[in-house]
């Protein structure tokens, strides 16, 4: 589907772009002045979760595609692209915990957008598990990509819900992370670091799609050889 | 108006199936009184912690009983291949999902109105001067739970692994419907004024509308795989 030479070229510029991420995060961003050292997990978490939602965004567009159109590559596209964006909604969920538990002093908290969040998570996983217990990959297919929109257009009334949930039952959270300006350094190693996990993402697509046209090849051959 | 019938006629079906063995309705039925029976257990029978917790336990029991209904509802077309057969009515394809829905929906809600009674009396609550009131929570959180689960079990009956993979899904994309449904028991319970429980009431319109309409555009694709 993609040429060699794309990949190559997404590839050598993913690890520059990681390079200079862990850089700029390590080394030329200044540590916070309250926090320390440790905000600077802030430069992998919120990278990871802006890059997922960008994903399951993806999903939700080539499962609409391939309903609509009906061909192969949509369904692909979207199976491939929610399991980059479960892998780094699992992750960002696990830097931003390591983070918490010296700032906020916890592990977890209720807080809403992160159970949101661990919702949206929980519906994916279960979203990747339905590909992996259905067959027939054409039915597999049918069955994620209404899944896959479903889950997308609920993420919004669950969030309202959580939101209410925590407001009308209980005062506000005390916990709040970072500080509320944030520093032009600090900035630019967030988008820095935003931009080479954007390419992390577009190459491990580009990986898995190939995998995904490998599966398909294999397949075409083998009813070939059984006629 | 041909359309009202035959939804109502596969709606009819299922439910004269259902009368005729009980099969699904007892164990649900069953299901509900000894989850409700069990939490007394868990909580170590304090009537303080189980007032406070008690419209939670009502809808985790509702939640489960549900799941239990839905998978049993679909699965019972997979006998005899009776699946087939129900392809073959000659009806759109919605007035078979919309039939089953109504199905599921009617058993589940039986099972909670059996239900609320156990209820009132193990633990000791006043529902019967709040009932109308709990009606109204009551019957749109069953109906999002109905209509997500018809269309979740339709996907997962074929599979292996079936019975844990419906609640999998099902749980996590209905959390806001049992969070409305929980807090608006709990106005209701508690006797608080009921335009607290507004705004959840159109939360839960809005995810009913949403599945609804998701599921009559795709349940085709779906049952045509």
């Amino acid at each position: 589907m993609i040429g060699r030479g794309v990949e190559r070229a997404m590839g050598i510029a993913t690890v520059i772009g990681l390079a200079v991420g862990l850089y700029s995060a390590c080394v030329y961003a200044p540590a916070d002045a309250v926090q320390g050292e440790s905000q600077r997990l802030m430069y992998l978490h919120v990278p990871l979760i802006l890059i997922s939602y960008l994903a399951f965004f993806v999903v939700f567009v080539a499962s609409i595609l391939y309903l609509w159109r009906r061909r192969r590559q949509y369904d692909a596209i979207a199976q491939s692209s929610a399991e980059v964006a479960v892998l780094f909604t699992a992750l960002s969920i696990a830097v931003g915990s390591i983070w918490g538990r010296p700032t906020w002093g916890t592990w977890w908290t209720w807080d809403a957008r992160l159970t949101t969040t661990a919702i949206l998570l929980l519906v994916f996983v279960g979203y990747l598990m339905l590909r992996a217990l259905v067959d027939d990959p054409s039915r597999g297919g049918t069955f994620c990509a209404v899944l896959g929109i479903l889950g997308f257009l609920d993420i919004p009334i669950i969030h309202m819900s959580v939101v209410w949930w925590r407001t009308l039952h209980q005062p506000a959270s005390i916990l709040r992370p970072g500080p509320s300006t944030v520093a032009l350094d600090m900035q630019v190693a967030l988008y820095a670091n935003l931009v080479a996990f954007g390419l992390l993402y577009v190459y491990l697509l580009i990986k898995r799609l190939q995998i995904e046209g490998a599966r398909d090849e294999l397949l075409r051959l083998q009813m070939e050889l059984l006629g | 108006m041909i359309f009202a019938r035959r939804v109502l006629a596969i709606a009819w079906k299922d439910l004269v199936a259902e009368w005729r063995d009980r099969e699904s309705i007892t164990a649900m039925c069953f299901f509900a009184f000894l989850v409700l029976f069990l939490f007394n257990f868990a909580l170590g029978g304090d009537q303080a912690l189980i007032r406070g917790a008690s419209s939670g336990l009502l809808w985790l029991a509702f939640a489960f009983t549900a799941v239990l209904g839905l998978a049993r509802s679909i699965q019972g077309e997979l006998a005899n291949d009776c699946l087939d057969g129900l392809l073959l009515y000659p009806a759109e394809r919605e007035a078979i999902f919309l039939g089953k829905l109504c199905s599921s929906f009617s058993v589940i809600l039986l099972v909670e109105l059996f239900s609320f009674p156990i209820f009132a009396v193990l633990y000791n609550m006043d529902i019967w001067s709040q009932f109308p009131k709990l009606l109204l929570i009551t019957v749109p959180a069953t109906l999002g739970f109905a209509t997500a689960g018809t269309l979740l079990a339709t996907m997962t009956v074929g599979l292996r692994a079936r019975e844990a993979m419906l609640p999998f899904l099902l749980f996590p994309l209905t959390i806001p419907l049992l969070l409305s449904a929980v807090r608006g028991t709990e106005v209701v319970l508690r006797g608080e004024a009921f335009e607290l429980a507004m705004p959840w009431l159109k939360l839960m319109a809005a995810f009913d509308v949403l599945f609804l309409v998701g599921s009559l555009l795709t349940f085709e694709l779906l049952i045509e795989e």
